[in-house]
């Protein structure tokens, strides 16, 4: 039959277009792409690498600050900068919250409409409603009142006949089998988390003036000035009590509602334990270090590899190793686009191939995306919540694995359910809950460095350009909240040169490679069941599974090494 | 499923607001757009209209900043916003279907509600490699924006990028982006700049436009005067350290843990206008400048090629330090802006505004 097309893939960052081929009701193949581009790393060129990061941090407004904190980290290492330990712990804080509000924003308001039927949740009794809310969590919004509330509220939207952005939702889809009491459930949580996202995240204006899009990273520190003595420093007692209720909601949300939910709604779709796969090699460059950046073995999250969802081996990660094709992708490499490159020695022009728009379809035996090929050791990599708590597994990190292994254990199920489309749900929240814990104990820290009079937050050394070599170049990596992300530097001069990032939704949405080898999106798509080939509700949990985040994903290089001259100010 | 209409005052009702309450978030939002009591009733009757308008949200070349700042809108919250002051049924990153069905939706706004609805536009549009370089169900952004911007009532541009390209049009501008106003021209627009647009004041334009069925009054950039009219560095809470010579020289020094003035570090406050610094950010909770950092100027014309490099001091500012020179530095980067406020006065601001015969240009620099 025709290729079935899904564009635009809603409830995601960014525009992505998957088209699909059916055969007997299941996706004999697929394909992801990409179908925007700004070119951000060639707009950074010629600028001062001090702000690279506020420019960085635009390539995306979800996964806010994830660049900003790559693009400070690339800089320092190509300047040989060390940060103080209070910088450190002010951006785990930052990154941390980040991850936490994401996926919880990712699980409710991007994810949830593909398990839970709003229309159904009208039919649910909100006194039994109440009682599984009470069975599962101490949450104290569960009261019959108001989850009838709740329901009126849907009602009301209903029936004014505007249904807003449930207008268009597949409601009544077969594979949709919640109770509607759990429907209901889901839709109170859904609006508590709108609430939640917006309240906790307040941590980010606290620490950063604003979110979306903090502006308070410095290349050598942060501006979060901090003194004990000061009623307009940033940090002071005042705010590290702020800190601390705010850090103390996110984890009432997430012990509370979030992860209650997941282990309520999951064991009711457990054919997608089996569905969704992947690639089945995970990649973590670790993150979150409690002492020092430079030093894996300090990090919350491992560093490492695991192939072919072997559980029992986990090896180093090389970064010499990382390289980019473009065969499917519309750039061309100036020595031939059968030929990877590695990031810091990248080199991109775009250049379109594929038909004019409007299309009906993409060429997709030939270009069909703006996203390009990451390959490790020329193998197609998984990024992202499920591979950091794999490669965390398999590395035997205690705290990790003594999550997984209560999950698994509530779930009365082996560690191989982990490599499906619900593993990856699971992950993202088995994760949020190690983070959010781990949060407290940065407040701590932070507490007690102002307490002993600690406030160093900037390192001086290199701030002055005249201090810097003539040339340098760096890299600088973050686990983000969908994943591995790197940003590579070329410093010339006072000015960058070359910049390129690799990111996570690259790796896991990118089209195949010379070799013909899928990404972890078109091999997950692979055997997904499609009963209503107008309505494919089972392309989207998979697609989502992964918390796409296209502009992120693409993005461009130049080789030709341009440089230009900046516009004066005034 | 098309049952009678219910209207805000029910759906509010069974949600245990009482109408006390609704008169006093109207009364709120009338203060944001400085506008006097007197609107209040008509406010009032206005957001508890039986037929919602609908509103579409267009994302195109963007970073969906702008969608998240719109989701941390907490005066009204979002899910009032969404769910009983319109009928939001067009947004990518959070409406429930996809392709298909999806694009029936907005065909059908399109359709069915051609001249009232509006248009929420995020991301600048490429207009070159023929629109190559963002498309959406295999249409480009340029000829979406002609059809959806074209028939709509009016058009709200949000962010930098929306409204003149912003970073994506930034220096060497490597897919030909274009802002709203440029790219679908003679349309009704308002300009919501910013990286991201503050949703305080998105959220004001909207009540605004609930209220009088049009948009508040506009500078020459079609940014509303409420919002932009004013120089950062007037309103900054760091001022008096500038006037006393307070200056922060090195990230993390005793004025920078002081709290004392950015100037010296590249703050673009003097040569920027945005009310950021009274509405300030998530819930009323901080803005850059508290947070230690320099402002960057992101509500201005052109701001990523013109208001960069941002940790370089802005040049020739005379007399810093002196009380009387901040006013003079403010006029004399925003003149135009400033002389605007001061001559049509508060009253032109709360008038709902009438469309500038031309599309604003940029005219106070050149990249």
């Amino acid at each position: 039959m025709a290729r079935l097309v899904v564009d635009p893939v809603s409830r995601i960052e960014g525009h992505l277009r998957i088209e699909a081929q059916l055969d007997g009701g299941k996706i004999s193949d697929a394909w992801s792409a990409g179908t925007m581009f700004r070119g951000i790393e060639l707009i950074l060129q010629g600028r001062d690498p001090r702000e690279a990061w506020i420019w960085a941090q635009r390539i995306c407004g979800v996964c806010t600050m994830v660049h900003a904190l790559a693009s400070v980290r690339a800089v320092e290492n190509a300047l040989g900068i060390d940060v103080p330990e209070n910088a450190r712990i002010v951006r785990n804080l930052i990154a941390g919250s980040q991850m936490v509000q994401d996926h919880v924003v990712h699980f409710y308001h991007l994810h949830a409409l593909d398990w839970v039927d709003v229309a159904s949740a009208l039919k649910a009794d909100p006194a039994k409603t109440s009682s599984i809310a009470q069975s599962i969590s101490d949450y104290e919004k569960s009261s019959t009142t108001y989850f009838r509330g709740i329901q009126q509220r849907v009602k009301g939207v209903v029936d004014s006949g505007q249904l807003s952005l449930f207008a268009s939702g597949y409601w009544g889809h077969p594979a949709y089998h919640l109770p509607p009491e759990v429907n209901l459930l889901a839709v109170a949580h859904y609006l508590e988390a709108l609430a939640f996202q917006k309240d906790f995240i307040r941590i980010h204006a606290v620490l950063g003036g604003k979110n979306p899009h903090p502006q308070t990273f410095l290349v050598g520190g942060m501006t979060t000035a901090m003194d004990p003595n000061e009623p307009f420093a940033v940090i002071n007692p005042e705010v590290i009590t702020r800190l601390r209720e705010l850090v103390k909601g996110a984890r009432k949300f997430v012990d509370q509602v979030y992860i209650p939910d997941v282990l309520a709604i999951a064991p009711l779709y457990k054919e997608w334990f089996s569905l969704g796969e992947g690639v089945g090699n995970f990649l973590s460059y670790g993150d979150y270090s409690s002492t020092n950046e430079k030093d894996p073995a300090s990090f919350l999250f491992p560093r490492g590899i695991v192939m072919g969802r072997d559980l029992t081996k986990v090896e180093p990660v090389d970064p010499s190793k990382i390289t980019e094709f473009i065969s499917h992708s519309w750039y061309e490499y100036s020595g031939g686009d059968e030929n990877g490159k590695h990031p810091s020695q990248g080199e991109t022009s775009p250049k379109y191939t594929g038909p004019k728009p409007p299309y009906e379809y993409l060429e997709v035996d030939k270009k069909y995306s703006w996203l390009k090929t990451p390959r490790y050791n020329g193998k197609p990599m998984e990024v992202g919540p499920l591979a950091r708590l794999v490669v965390g597994y398999a590395a035997g990190q205690p705290e990790i694995k003594a999550a997984i292994d209560g999950v698994l254990k509530k779930l009365n199920a082996p560690p191989s359910v982990l490599f499906s489309t619900l593993g990856r749900i699971a992950a993202r929240a088995i994760e949020s809950q190690i983070m959010v814990k781990r949060l407290d104990t940065w407040v701590d820290q932070l507490d007690s460095n102002l307490a002993h009079g600690k406030v160093t937050i900037f390192n001086p050394v290199h701030w002055n350009p005249d201090t810097w070599p003539a040339s340098a170049t760096g890299f600088g990596w973050h686990e983000a909240p969908r994943g591995s992300l790197g940003h590579w530097v070329d410093i010339q001069g006072r000015s960058i040169k070359n910049y390129q990032a690799v990111v996570p939704t690259t790796w896991n949405a990118g089209p195949r490679d010379p070799m013909g080898q899928r990404g972890a999106y078109e091999a997950a798509l692979l055997n997904t069941p499609v009963a209503d080939p107008d309505r494919p509700l089972e392309i989207l949990r998979t697609v989502h599974s992964f918390d796409p985040c296209i502009a992120c994903a693409v993005h461009v290089i130049d080789g030709n090494g341009r440089k230009y001259t900046l516009p004066r100010v005034v | 499923m098309l049952a009678p209409e219910s209207d805000l005052g029910t759906s509010l009702a069974r949600r245990g607001i009482t109408r006390r309450q609704l008169v006093k978030y109207c009364s709120g939002m009338l203060a944001m757009l400085a506008m006097p009591e007197r609107y209040l009733a008509q406010t009032v009757s206005a957001v508890s209209k039986t037929k919602k308008p609908v509103l579409v949200w267009m994302q195109f070349q963007d970073c969906t900043g702008c969608s998240e700042s719109m989701l941390r809108s907490s005066h009204p919250d979002v899910a009032d916003v969404v769910l009983d002051l319109l009928s939001w049924e067009y947004h990518e990153v959070i409406m429930a279907g996809a392709g298909s069905h999806a694009n029936a939706v907005l065909d059908r706004v399109v359709k069915d509600e051609k001249g009232k609805y509006l248009v929420v536009v995020e991301g600048a549009i490429p207009t070159a490699e023929g629109g190559a370089y963002c498309t959406i169900g295999g249409h480009s952004a340029m000829e979406l924006a002609e059809r959806v911007c074209r028939n709509a009532a009016a058009t709200i541009a949000v962010g930098a990028c929306a409204f003149d390209g912003g970073l994506v049009r930034s220096h060497p501008n490597p897919t030909g982006a274009l802002g709203v106003q440029e790219a679908v021209p003679g349309i009704k627009v308002i300009n919501m700049a910013g990286c991201p647009h503050n949703p305080a004041n998105t959220a004001a334009v909207l009540v605004h436009y609930l209220t009088f069925n049009d948009l508040p009054a506009l500078d020459q950039y079609n940014r509303p005067l409420f919002a932009y009219g004013r120089v950062i560095h007037d309103q900054c809470e760091r001022r008096a350290h500038y006037d006393a010579g307070r200056f922060v020289t090195e990230w993390g020094d005793e004025g920078h843990r002081k709290g004392w003035c950015l100037y010296k570090m590249g703050c673009k406050g003097p040569e920027a206008t945005f009310n950021c610094p009274v509405v300030q950010w998530n819930d009323h909770t901080s803005w850059p400048i508290r947070a230690g950092h320099g402002c960057i100027g992101c509500a201005s014309p052109r701001f990523w090629d013109h208001m960069s490099p941002f940790y370089e001091r802005l040049p020739n500012v005379p007399g810093f330090g002196v009380e009387t020179s901040a006013g003079e530095i403010g006029l004399g980067m925003t003149g135009a802006v400033i002389a605007g406020v001061t001559a049509h006065g508060l009253i032109k601001m709360i008038k709902p505004a009438s469309k500038p015969d031309a599309p604003a240009t940029e005219t106070r620099k050149e990249a």
